[in-house]
């Protein structure tokens, strides 16, 4: 097959709006959106700052089933303003948690996919943002005691800022090679720490540190696939089989501490440097 | 930040609801739900100020001929050009015909 065709034939996810991620992942049919966008539950503070509310505050909820079991699939839209965090969308995220793992206390074993594309928190919301992130982090460690909650970046806006804490607290996290995963976006560690540091307009030193590949080979990831559906479908079905890991990565805290001791921060990072550190492992 | 209301003259209620486009930059949402017979109504969000101009003849043009069927239409717009939201209403007005419901 030809590059063309090769092109041509890929269902690729990364094209995809969120709602349409969503109803792809979810067996067909079965997808049932909460909150939608006819519901007409924006966001009350952008237009206050002359920014266009989207109608579902960027944010799709779909209940459906995965594989016959009951599933939520959260999904951010990148396209609207960064995929970044407000008040409403944050809380709907963190509402469909809370409510799965309520079901899993009711005998109904709900599971959780969280597609994230943001930036972070939405700056015009502030700390209504901040304060949702908060409690999607806590309703993810609530709702992974029963079920796996699975985070897939995509790209390409991949996950930044607290979202990308809310992501580390995931059982298993699925990304292309597209995605990136950190902590800071580029144009905040360049700003804060100097050219030298960090060159924002740096694409591929901005990949080797931060995409997909690399977070994958550094293991803070748990599947690295391409950028199609059905792999990634496939990619869900088997971390959904595997079950609950037997210890969360965000739990191995003395693990991750004794690898961040042998970081030398004098030297500047270099990729080949993390994966060698992080592939001792985390279990202390 | 300007507010727009528009009513046009339509046939029959649209067959259900759709939804296309995202609020992005350069783009628009449209959400359209069915009206009843004879009347779409259109209000419009747009985060361009000083363009009713732009807006009433582009309305005027897409929804001033052939009846539409009636509809609810709200445009969520974030500096999309006249062409960009030509073809948003008509993606939506596509979804609805095609049956690929929002």
């Amino acid at each position: 097959m030809s590059t063309q065709e090769q092109l041509l034939e890929r269902d690729s996810f990364i094209e995809r709006s969120a709602r349409s991620r969503a109803r792809a992942l979810l067996d067909p049919g079965s997808m049932r959106e909460l909150l939608d966008p006819f519901c007409g539950i924006a966001s009350p503070w952008l237009p206050q700052q002359g920014v266009t509310a989207q109608a579902d505050d960027g944010v799709v909820v779909a209940k459906g089933l995965f594989d016959g079991q009951s599933t939520v699939v959260l999904a951010i839209e990148g396209a609207y303003q960064g995929g970044s965090m407000g008040e409403v969308g944050g809380a709907k995220i963190a509402g469909a948690l809370e409510l799965a793992a309520e079901d899993n206390r009711h005998g109904i074993p709900t599971r959780a996919v969280i597609l994230f594309e943001t930036g972070g928190v939405r700056l015009q919301e502030a700390n209504l943002g901040l304060a949702a992130i908060a409690d999607i982090q806590a309703a993810i460690v609530d709702l992974r005691r029963y079920q796996p909650v699975i985070g897939i970046s995509a790209g390409t806006v991949g996950c930044y800022g607290g979202m990308s804490i809310a992501a580390g607290l995931c059982s298993y996290l699925v990304v292309t090679r597209e995605a990136r995963l950190g902590l800071n976006g580029p144009a905040v560690i360049e700003q804060e720490a100097g050219l030298a540091e960090f060159n924002s307009r740096d694409k591929p030193f901005i990949w080797s540190l931060t995409g997909g590949e690399q977070r994958y080979h550094s293991h803070l990831v748990d599947a690295y696939v391409e950028d199609d559906t059905s792999q990634i479908r496939s990619t869900l079905a088997d971390l959904f089989q595997r079950g609950l890991p037997a210890r969360h990565r965000s739990a191995q805290v003395d693990g991750f501490l004794a690898r961040l001791a042998e970081v030398d921060a004098k030297v500047q990072a270099a990729p080949e440097t993390v994966r060698s550190i992080y592939s001792k492992g985390f279990s202390a | 930040m300007e507010k727009r209301e528009y009513t046009f003259a339509a046939g029959l209620p649209a067959a259900g609801r759709a939804l296309a486009g995202v609020v992005g930059s350069g783009d628009l949402e449209v959400l359209l739900q069915p009206h009843q017979a004879g009347i779409t109504v259109i209000v419009v969000h747009t985060s361009v100020d000083g363009k009713g101009a732009v807006w009433d003849a582009l309305l005027a043009r897409v929804f001033g001929g052939e009846p539409l069927p009636a509809a609810s239409i709200i445009i969520n717009d974030c500096g999309a050009t006249p062409g960009v939201v030509r073809m948003r209403i008509e993606q939506a007005y596509e979804d609805l015909a095609s049956g690929e419901q929002a």
